[in-house]
């Protein structure tokens, strides 16, 4: 079988700031090729600074880098040649026009001039009649999606989008989602890190968790939400109950307050979810329902558990 | 060597330029035209001639070393200061770029408005004073020379600064000082001893003298020495570049 190679591979890397401050701690992962990766974390974990490292923006204290092979400190050119960053802060020229601040970045990143390819960049991320504005005069999302154009201008292999939806629209966070997408297939490989769990959930084909500085876990996100995902069934009673009748105890069944519903917590990875067994006991001790429900935890309050897991 | 990124920065900076055009041409010539009114025309008629050269003329060489000194430190060190202010630094810093290749386009671009703005301003001289050019080869390398040396002493304050206060702080309490008594207006001939001492100490006696050197053939100090000078200048300045991209200092943490 061939394994793949990872296009992005960090070793053992950390990063402590002048101040002592330890923001990265011996992080190890792999980025797949062509795959799309949601780095989740609270505020201060850590995203920003490994983001930053691996990009070249700030220096790592220890630990290697490669990107599609190449070390991003000794061979920085051909590593970074690959990469294209949309950073977090909305940090653009001000008086450039669109056009001209595109094709700036693209020279920047060694690429000859390619007006065809600027063009459609603006074109796809709906940019093409602002071309010829200075960039003053744009909205925040409009700014957002300048920097992803400048990102994108040197055709990257792999694309680093750090809260890329931060203070955007939802229709435009939709239509980025949608840009993402198309980008994946063209097989650029996409980094994220987001706030938006949404985001992450509908996007990502894996998900790590940084939290003070260390990766607590790295998992396909599928694979994620059925490993640490709870399912709860609700059932609507059609009598309210005082209190769950002993004949139920043993489901570890939640009365709601108005005694109108029952809530069942169960395991969608366990071979049995003992549904049929409370149904019956719920037959059995005459209980009539009116109708059921059930829920999957997302991926926020997967990512919630876990963050609080490590406090 | 990445060629599209140095001539993208160097382009980008220039691009500065003419949007500011205002600001980055016409201000400094209608500046230096006013000093020639004052000091060239008002003043000047009742100063005697110095080394039999009319004071219009003998201040023209001082005058655009005024200019260019201010105008490369004030470029360079807006050029680099500016994205670190403003954040786009991240572009440069994570684009495959050397620390070369930064300076090349950085300074480059910033002494090639100096120039461009020293031979405007030689060219304005010209209307009000009759210049002569003994050494125009060497006068052409004065100022490259010049140009390149400050741009590069404005590129380590920009990289230095963290506010704009600070970016103003070393040519207006240093520079401009050290221009007007450099000998831009005089001969330091004209000093009293212990002045004419203390003035060898300023390195800017040795870029105007070298430069006046270059028109009338007459200076203040030998060539060769200002020469000297201005080269050791310039290895200083391309040293403290070299260990602030080695360190990263103030732009990697």
């Amino acid at each position: 079988m061939i394994v793949m190679q990872p296009i992005i591979s960090v070793s053992n890397l950390s990063k402590t700031y002048a101040s002592g401050f330890s923001a990265l701690k011996d992080i190890n992962l792999d980025i797949r090729r062509g795959e799309i990766f949601a780095l989740l974390g609270p505020n201060g974990a850590g995203k920003t600074t490994l983001i930053s490292v691996i990009c070249g923006i700030v220096n790592p204290t220890s630990g290697t880098v490669l990107a599609d092979g190449h070390d991003i400190v000794r061979d920085y050119r051909a590593a970074r040649t690959l990469i294209g960053l949309v950073p977090q802060e909305l940090t653009t020229d001000a008086f450039e026009t669109v056009w001209a601040t595109v094709s700036f970045s693209r020279g920047l990143f060694g690429k000859p001039a390619n007006p065809a390819h600027i063009e459609k960049i603006l074109k796809d991320l709906s940019l093409w009649d602002k071309k010829d504005s200075k960039i003053i005069t744009l909205s925040g999302g409009m700014k957002r999606r300048v920097m992803i154009a400048k990102a994108l201008s040197h055709e990257p292999q792999i694309l680093f989008l750090d809260e890329p939806t931060a203070g955007v629209d939802v229709e435009l966070r939709r239509d980025m989602w949608e840009v993402v997408r198309l980008l994946r297939e063209t097989g650029v490989t996409i980094i994220l890190t987001t706030h938006y769990i949404e985001e992450a959930e509908q996007m990502a084909d894996r998900v790590g968790v940084i939290s003070h500085g260390e990766i607590i876990l790295v998992e396909d996100k599928a694979e994620l939400m059925r490993k640490l995902g709870r399912k709860q069934l609700t059932l609507q009673l059609q009598q309210p109950l005082e209190q769950v009748p002993q004949a139920l105890s043993s489901h570890g069944l939640e009365l709601s307050e108005d005694g109108n519903e029952l809530v069942y917590t169960y395991d969608t990875q366990g071979e049995r979810t003992g549904i049929t067994a409370l149904l019956k006991d719920l037959n059995d001790a005459g209980i009539r329902f009116r109708d059921l429900q059930t829920k999957q935890s997302s991926l926020e309050e997967i990512f919630v558990n876990l963050v609080s897991e490590r406090r | 060597m990445n060629f599209y990124a140095i001539r993208a920065i160097y382009l980008f900076e220039m691009a500065r330029t003419w949007r500011t055009l205002l600001q980055s041409i016409v201000s400094p010539v209608i500046s230096t035209s006013l000093y020639f009114v004052v000091f060239g025309a008002a003043i000047g008629s009742r100063i005697s001639e110095i080394n039999g050269i009319s004071y219009g003329a003998f201040i023209v060489p001082g005058l655009v070393m005024l200019s260019l000194l201010t105008q490369s430190i004030s470029n360079a060190s807006f050029g680099i200061y500016f994205p670190k202010f403003v954040g786009t630094i991240y572009e440069l810093l994570s684009a495959p770029v050397s620390y070369l290749e930064i300076v090349i386009a950085y300074v480059g671009a910033a002494a090639s408005k100096s120039i461009i703005l020293g031979l405007i301003i030689l060219a304005t001289a010209a209307l009000f004073v009759p210049l002569q050019v003994q050494h125009p080869v060497w006068m052409l390398l004065f100022l490259v020379l010049t140009a390149v040396t400050f741009s590069l002493f404005g590129f380590i304050i920009g990289i230095w600064a963290r506010s704009f206060e600070q970016l103003q702080l070393v040519p207006l309490l240093i520079i401009t000082p050290l221009t007007f008594l450099g000998g831009s207006f005089y001969s330091i001939d004209m000093l009293p001893p212990f002045w004419r001492t203390v003035s060898l100490f300023n390195p800017v006696v040795y870029l105007v003298s070298g430069f006046r050197w270059s028109f009338f053939g007459v200076s203040d100090v030998n060539v060769g020495i200002s020469l000297g000078m201005t080269l050791v200048f310039l290895a200083a300045c391309l040293a403290a570049v070299w260990w602030i991209f080695r360190t990263g200092w103030r732009i990697k943490v």
